[in-house]
């Protein structure tokens, strides 16, 4: 682990400006994906500003009806909240089909977004990988890419985006609060904050120097009933090869987002579309320029059981 | 002593304290963190500074160039070993890579450097800035591609290359029923919780290493040989070791880095491995591809069978000895076991709990569950009819010193509720999930080991058990304690066991399940030794003095043990040796495994509902820890069928999912409910204990248990394992599973 320094600033402003001075700054919250980097080299900071004790650990209402959830909520908290669960079950249902009991406790809101993807050549600093180092090249396309993206990716990276709590907050349309260098806000819809790899991998969000995440809004309740149903290789702690966050309607309309397979928390509006239709329709508008690699090309045939599972499911 | 006849009726019957599920004695030191284990012991080392290993970058070829200026010059750095300034190193007989590499390099993440410095943060730091220049060799890294150019092997534990009797080709030709399959099964990490870490110190030209390792004997040896120094300057202390399957019988490269590294700094050094470092570093279950033919009659009945493996490894390696259980299993009059060994420029490949058998199962009952369906038997009625009382490549001559494999069948049967299972595959549904059931037989060779150990009583009657035996988390501790309390007529917890260091009398060991047996029958030779002093001390014929209640009694007279010892305490030494019972008589471990698993309709997730076996593994020296070890392996099966697989990079040639965030293991999600059924059995030509190993009877078998199930389940049979949802899939017909 590289050498570094620590501050924990009073305010979020001071907090998103010394970030924004610092050479190699990260913010710190849980932990439990940068502390793990950073053991492994894989980000090397030479400054953390520790986000902790900035007051971010609320969830209220809001006034348009919907919910504010502080940036520093635990995931624990967070899937436990009574208005969560009566409200935005599919949050809670894919929050707690994540990591461990343990993670969860530390893992936050704001964290949870900005994790990074599980690429086994990612995790491996002596292999190429143009997302851990911009222009080495992509060690997984012509290697091991069995759980890694089919859609939304480019000619420099497979690599998956491994949340599921981003899953379902693309689902529900959710947008990211945050404070920038200049002490300003806004508001950055789900769908623009995170980036598909293109020539820059390392790119991953929107967010510019600096700027930190200090909310997460969800607009009023849908209503509906919230599904998120995750297919992985054990029963539990382990990433999704495919995950299906889902809101059925009572007029046969239904939205649908997906984990797993893309390179972002994936939501297609044609797939909402084809609700009606029944799951092999949403499949194939899902996964519409899907380009898979032959090992993970399964992924598109679970993408579609698993919507094939969730309406049996509904309809039983 | 000498065990050449079989045991006849001895203390260990009076089953007072041996055969009791006790607890396990040092469960308390490890629960509150008191036990000390090899990365901690502050207590013995407490100026220790810290190592971090820089791992090779490629699998083969040569370093070019090393700079170390830079890390040389980052802070906190003591000092760099390097094969440039390690001086002259040996090679220990059991290694197969040098532990240190370079300039040759021959696999990825061999060691190449340690890098020293005042704290942990600071050589893991220091150990970035190592600049290595490669010239990279083509490597052989794919076994399916080598299969042609595998050899057969030379030595090792699997016995010969070859086996062949009768005629197998012929007989194979003329049967009724004929299964001809080939199965392959992946490289595997024995994925222990505490890696392999040692704390080494110096004193003069004499070395004491702190070491997470298996075989506290052996390793003085190998160190001794690696640091060409004399064996006799080198003391191993290995008094807790968390988890090992294998892992931890030989000597790594933490405890040869820590050595060099502190003699190079002239203080205590500390070595871990970090997680991701130990799958390409270390030793791992070797792949395996594996042909099975069976020929039968028309009832199942086995005439012909035959089992060829290839497996690959480093020069010189060894092979994986899949088919040892297949010589002695069934019956069959023609038969034929072969091994191939390919040269892979992967890691290397070694022992892993049960090798040879636990991947051998996976294939051979598979073959089994598909010959029992070719012939419309039942599948554990076919296994019934197979069933064979002697080594059937020697004949009747050698028969099985005890084998109750068809009593594990059927009473595990009964209590797994067998009679359920709908034969024809595809029929049970429930909700969501298709329902199956599989059975496999489980078996794993019995070895003992020559075992030796030191016990006294003290002027307070406590009595005091030395050994180099080590407790691998199975339970040694307890099972060594209550042979000493059995033997000598006083409560467990009057006694105090003391393992792992290389000051006590050499043990057999914790490897190849031999180390319950072997150890406590080593145990047993010392507590006789010392009733016989005892008794003579008392004035009493020792063949007829009596133990119990902390006294040596004759008629009406008696004596309390601590008065015998006096102040000075009383001590006797022996060890277990043995004649040559385990030729006239096979010696093995059996069960049944049973397993019902659900599989999804629609996306071919997998869901073990129950498992069940019926275990005959000889005396059962404490049941609870028993039960734990058949637990344990149990799901270690789970995992084999389900997950675990070292995925390789034939490009690069390395395990790529190298964490435990890729490599998957069971977590307790996957394992419901697990029923253990202990047969009665005592084995009197095994030891005076009348055990035999249950450490990794466990494993064997369970995962083809699994695999079973799931084919009963969906009608989908599976030959490459693991069983994971793209290959279900990928063989369902349709777009459901079934």
């Amino acid at each position: 682990m590289k050498p570094f320094t620590y501050s924990r600033p009073a305010s979020v402003e001071e907090a998103a400006k010394a970030a924004a001075a610092t050479q190699g700054a990260r913010f710190i919250a849980g932990g439990t994906n940068l502390l793990d980097l950073m053991k492994l080299q894989i980000e090397t900071p030479s400054h953390l500003i520790d986000v902790n004790h900035l007051g971010l650990d609320r969830i209220e209402k809001t006034e348009e009806g919907g919910l504010r959830i502080g940036a520093l909520v635990r995931n624990t908290d967070l899937a436990a909240d009574k208005a969560v669960r009566r409200d935005y079950a599919v949050l809670s249902r894919a929050l707690l089909a994540g990591a461990s009991g343990q993670l969860r406790n530390k893992a936050t809101t704001g964290g949870n977004l900005l994790q990074r993807t599980r690429c086994p050549y990612f995790y491996d600093t002596r292999m190429p990988c143009n997302k851990r180092q911009p222009g080495s090249g992509c060690g997984a396309m012509k290697g091991i890419s069995r759980s890694l993206a089919i859609l939304g990716t480019s000619d420099a990276c497979i690599a998956q985006h491994p949340s599921d709590m981003a899953v379902a907050l693309r689902l529900l349309d959710a947008s990211v609060e945050t404070v920038g260098a200049d002490g300003g806000r806004r508001a950055i819809p789900i769908a623009d904050f995170h980036t598909l790899p293109g020539a820059t991998p390392h790119v991953e969000t929107a967010l510019k120097p600096g700027e930190l995440i200090t909310a997460v809004t969800l607009p009023r309740p849908l209503g509906g009933t919230h599904v998120y149903r995750k297919v992985r290789d054990r029963a539990s702690y382990a990433f999704a090869l495919v995950s299906v966050a889902a809101i059925f309607g009572g007029d046969g309309k239904a939205r649908f987002a997906f984990g797993g397979i893309a390179a972002k928390p994936w939501r297609v509006a044609e797939a909402d579309a084809a609700a009606s239709r029944g799951a092999r329709a949403v499949a194939e508008a899902a996964l519409a320029g899907a380009t898979p690699t032959a090992q993970n090309a399964f992924k598109q045939q679970l993408t579609a059981q698993t919507l094939a599972s969730i309406y049996r499911q509904k309809e039983a | 002593m000498k065990f050449d006849s079989p045991a006849t009726t001895n203390p260990i019957d009076r089953g007072r304290v041996i055969g009791i599920p006790h607890d396990r004695i040092d469960g308390a030191a490890k629960v509150t963190g008191t036990a000390p284990y090899a990365y901690e012991r502050h207590d013995a080392a407490p100026n220790a500074v810290y190592g971090w290993i820089v791992g090779s970058a490629i699998a083969k070829g040569r370093i070019s160039a090393m700079d170390l200026r830079a890390a040389q010059a980052a802070p906190g750095v003591l000092g760099i070993v390097t094969h440039q300034n390690a001086g002259p190193l040996g090679k220990g007989d059991m290694n197969t890579a040098h532990l240190l590499g370079g300039p040759q390099i021959e696999h990825y993440e061999q060691a190449v450097a340690l890098v020293i410095a005042d704290t942990l943060e600071n050589a893991r730091d220091a150990a970035r800035l190592v600049r290595i220049d490669y010239a990279p060799d083509k490597g052989r890294f794919d076994l399916a591609a080598e299969r042609d150019r595998a050899a057969p092997p030379s030595g090792g534990f699997g016995g010969p290359a070859d086996t062949r009797v009768g005629d197998f080709d012929g007989a194979f030709a003329k049967a009724a029923v004929k299964i001809d399959q080939s199965y392959t099964t992946p490289d595997q990490s024995h994925a222990m919780l505490e890696p392999h870490a040692t704390t080494a110190s110096w004193n003069g030209d004499r070395l004491t290493l702190w070491t997470a390792n298996q075989m506290v004997a052996w390793n003085v040896g190998e160190i001794a040989t690696t640091l060409k120094i004399p064996k006799e300057n080198v003391r191993i202390v290995a008094p807790f070791i968390g988890g090992g399957f294998g892992a931890k019988l030989f000597l790594r490269a933490d405890a040869l880095l820590a050595a060099l590294g502190a003699r190079q700094v002239g203080r205590p050094v500390k070595v871990a491995l970090a997680r991701p470092q130990i799958p390409n570093n270390t030793t791992h279950r070797p792949a395996t591809i594996q042909r099975i033919r069976i020929g039968a009659d028309s009832n199942g009945v086995i005439d012909a069978i035959a089992h060829e493996v290839w497996s690959g490894d480093l020069p010189g390696g060894g092979a994986e000895t899949a088919a040892q259980q297949t010589r002695l299993l069934y019956r069959g009059a023609n038969r034929l076991t072969a091994h191939r060994l390919a040269v892979l420029d992967l890691p290397e490949g070694n022992a892993m709990r049960a090798p040879g058998e636990a991947v051998g199962l996976l294939a051979l009952e598979a073959a089994m569950d598909e010959l029992a369906e070719a012939c419309g038997v039942d599948p554990v009625e076919l296994r019934i009819r197979n069933d064979v009382q002697y080594d059937p490549e020697a004949g009747p001559q050698r028969p099985f010193s005890s084998r109750k494999l068809v009593e594990c069948l059927r009473l595990g049967a009964e209590r797994f509720g067998w009679n359920r299972r709908n034969p024809k595959p595809g029929q049970v549904r429930d909700g969501r999930w298709r329902i199956g059931m599989g059975v496999a037989t489980a078996f794993r060779n019995n070895l003992v080991m020559k075992s030796g150990a030191r016990i006294g009583v003290d002027a307070g009657g406590r009595v005091i058990v030395e050994t180099d035996m080590t407790d691998i988390g199975t339970g040694s501790y307890t099972i060594l304690a209550q042979t000493a309390a059995e033997m000598l007529g006083v409560p467990l917890d009057a006694v105090t066991v003391r393992l792992g260091d290389s000051r006590f009398p050499v043990s057999a060991g914790s490897g190849g399940q031999w180390g319950a047996n072997s150890s406590t029958a080593g145990v047993y030779a010392a507590a006789a030794a010392l009733r016989t002093k005892l008794a003579e001390k008392a004035g009493f014929p020792a063949d007829k003095a009596l133990f119990e209640d902390g006294l040596v009694r004759l008629g009406n007279q008696s004596q309390p043990l601590a008065q015998l010892a006096g102040r000075e305490g009383l001590w006797a030494e022996d060890s277990m040796d043995y004649g040559d019972l385990a030729k006239r008589y096979a010696q093995a471990t059996f069960g049944a495994h049973f397993c019902e698993v659900g599989v999804d309709i629609d996306t071919a997730e997998v869901r073990i509902r129950r498992m069940g076996g019926a275990f005959a593994a000889g005396r059962i020296l404490n049941p609870k820890s028993a039960r734990s070890q058949v637990i344990g392996a149990m799901t270690m099966g789970a995992g084999a069928a389900l997950m675990e697989e070292l995925v390789v990079d034939k490009r690069f040639g390395f395990f790529v999912n190298h964490d435990m965030a890729e490599y998957l293991v069971p977590v307790h999600a996957d394992i419901p409910e697990q029923d253990v059924l202990f047969v009665e059995e005592l084995d009197d030509k095994s030891s005076p204990m009348k055990a035999k190993g249950v450490g990794e009877l466990g494993i064997c078998g369970a995962g083809a248990a699994v695999a079973n199930a799931i084919y009963n389940a969906t009608g989908i049979r599976l030959r490459d394992y693991p069983l994971t949802i793209d290959r279900i899939l990928g063989a369902s017909s349709g777009h459901r599973v079934a």
